[in-house]
């Protein structure tokens, strides 16, 4: 049985571990290798890392982080923030990165998905998209007429590209990504509990695995999750970050509903 | 010494970095010459089938694996697994190793997303060496589309996934040629274990 798999991730500012909340206002704690080494001990199912510093320096670090993780922890790491080309992706694979996701980039230059799936395989592309609600869906000849319309942004939440969300997750797929990584806007650093409209409607779409991002707060919101949606994994960062929960209290409660984790 | 074979097909260093964590030396292998010094051999992989022969080939290491795992043990792990058997079918009928009877076909299970991608648990079906740390249920990491069809009496470790999966699969006259197509160096615990059980043979 495919087990739901739960991620922890660390956002990264030159060399330390931050965390923002609703994408601004950011409070800085920790070392980044230690932080993924114990998670690794509670049992996380991979680990991502988010680079937001996205400048020249800020990238020679993460390489470094993303090496010293690599030694020490032997779960799938995925790395994002400002990978903008195919030589961005091979210098983090290089450093023991197992994934590599795409974000602002992609949306500016959609090929950049197949050139990187062509060089390194679909396996390690996640296509990350920031979705806010926008509305509805205002063509009639769109089966999802009158329903909630999600916006892709860009720039760390910054900008609105008007790019619907559903489709831009499908063209992704076509293009040759092979999982997504699904944050809402609306929900993340609120602990509320997962967008799990905007999950389903991308869920739908597309056939490759969805990690569902942003809201996962109390213990029930990660089993309503995966009870409610398809999503086949659920990424967080201050429940672990801050120590409300374990990765392990978190499989520890979704095992009581039934749902199949390691 | 146990030799990674780098033929430009996948990530050599989490390999490396995880039997360096176990504490084995290894080294990168990618002449031939390599391959005969070694006493082990881990062939490592991702990407697509026809891609990854034709790369082994032009190098001279397809001639000499299939020469030296007559006399050492060899693990195949992934895409590294998939080229063990005698053909493959992603995109093209290819020719593969052939040390293990058998053929790689699509991963067929309706209703599921492919890849098959994530944590599954496993089932030993024939105990081996690189199984003594392995119980019923726990859980490797696995990243495929594609599967080996092969007896059962060559498959160690089995999984599901809409279909039974082999897992782990065994073969070679002295039981000394392995292959892995989940990921033992991003296995936690469970696939250390397994990676050492195979640099302890």
């Amino acid at each position: 049985m495919l087990a739901k798999r739960i991620i922890p991730c660390l956002d990264v500012h030159a060399g330390k571990v931050v965390k923002g909340v609703n994408f601004i206002d950011i409070t800085e704690v920790g070392d980044p290798v230690a932080c993924a080494m114990e998670y690794d001990r509670q049992r996380a199912d991979e680990i991502v890392f988010l680079d937001i510093t996205a400048t020249h320096e800020g990238r020679a670090t993460m390489r470094d982080v993303v090496r010293e993780t690599a030694r020490n922890v032997f779960v799938p790491l995925t790395v994002g923030g400002g990978i903008r080309t195919t030589d961005d992706f091979r210098d983090m694979l290089r450093a023991g990165a197992d994934k590599i996701s795409v974000n602002s980039a992609a949306v500016y230059r959609p090929a950049l998905i197949g050139e990187a799936a062509g060089k390194f395989g679909s396996q390690c592309v996640v296509l990350a998209i920031d979705g806010k609600k926008s509305g509805e869906v205002t063509d009639a000849d769109d089966p999802r007429f009158g329903m909630a319309r999600y916006n892709v942004y860009t720039e760390g939440g910054r900008k609105d590209s008007g790019i619907d969300v559903v489709e831009w997750a499908r063209r992704g797929e076509r293009l040759g990504a092979g999982e997504i990584l699904l944050t809402s806007m609306d929900t993340d650093g609120t602990k509320s509990g997962f967008d799990l409209g905007m999950l389903n409607a991308v869920c739908g779409a597309v056939s490759i695995p969805v990690i569902a991002s942003g809201g996962g707060g109390d213990l029930p919101s990660f089993a309503e999750l995966f009870e409610k949606t398809p999503a086949d994994a659920a990424l967080a960062a201050s429940v672990f970050h801050y120590g409300t929960y374990t990765v392990d209290d978190i499989k520890a409660a979704c095992r009581a509903r039934g749902i199949a984790v390691r | 010494m146990i030799a990674v074979i780098d033929y430009d097909a996948g990530n050599i260093f989490s390999v490396k970095n995880a039997l360096d964590h176990l504490g084995f030396e290894s080294v990168q292998a990618c002449r031939p010459d390599d391959v005969v010094k070694a006493d082990k051999l881990i062939l490592p992989g991702v990407g697509a089938f026809p891609d990854a022969m034709r790369s082994l080939r032009e190098r001279g290491l397809a001639d000499a694996i299939v020469r030296e795992a007559k006399r050492k043990p060899l693990l195949g792990i992934c895409l590294g697994a998939q080229l063990l058997f005698e053909k493959g079918y992603e995109f093209a009928e290819t020719d593969g190793l052939g040390l293990i009877p058998g053929y790689v076909d699509a991963i067929v299970a309706p209703g599921m997303k492919i890849p098959h991608m994530g944590w599954n648990s496993v089932r030993v079906t024939n105990p081996s060496p690189l199984t003594k740390t392995v119980h019923d249920g726990d859980m490797l990491y696995f990243v495929h589309s594609y599967k080996a069809v092969t007896d059962e009496r060559y498959i160690s470790l089995a999984s599901e996934y809409g279909q039974p999966l082999p897992a782990l699969v065994r073969g070679g006259a002295d039981g000394q040629i392995y292959g892995a197509q989940f990921h033992p160096e991003k296995s936690g615990s469970v696939g250390l274990g397994i990676l050492r059980g195979f640099a302890e043979l």
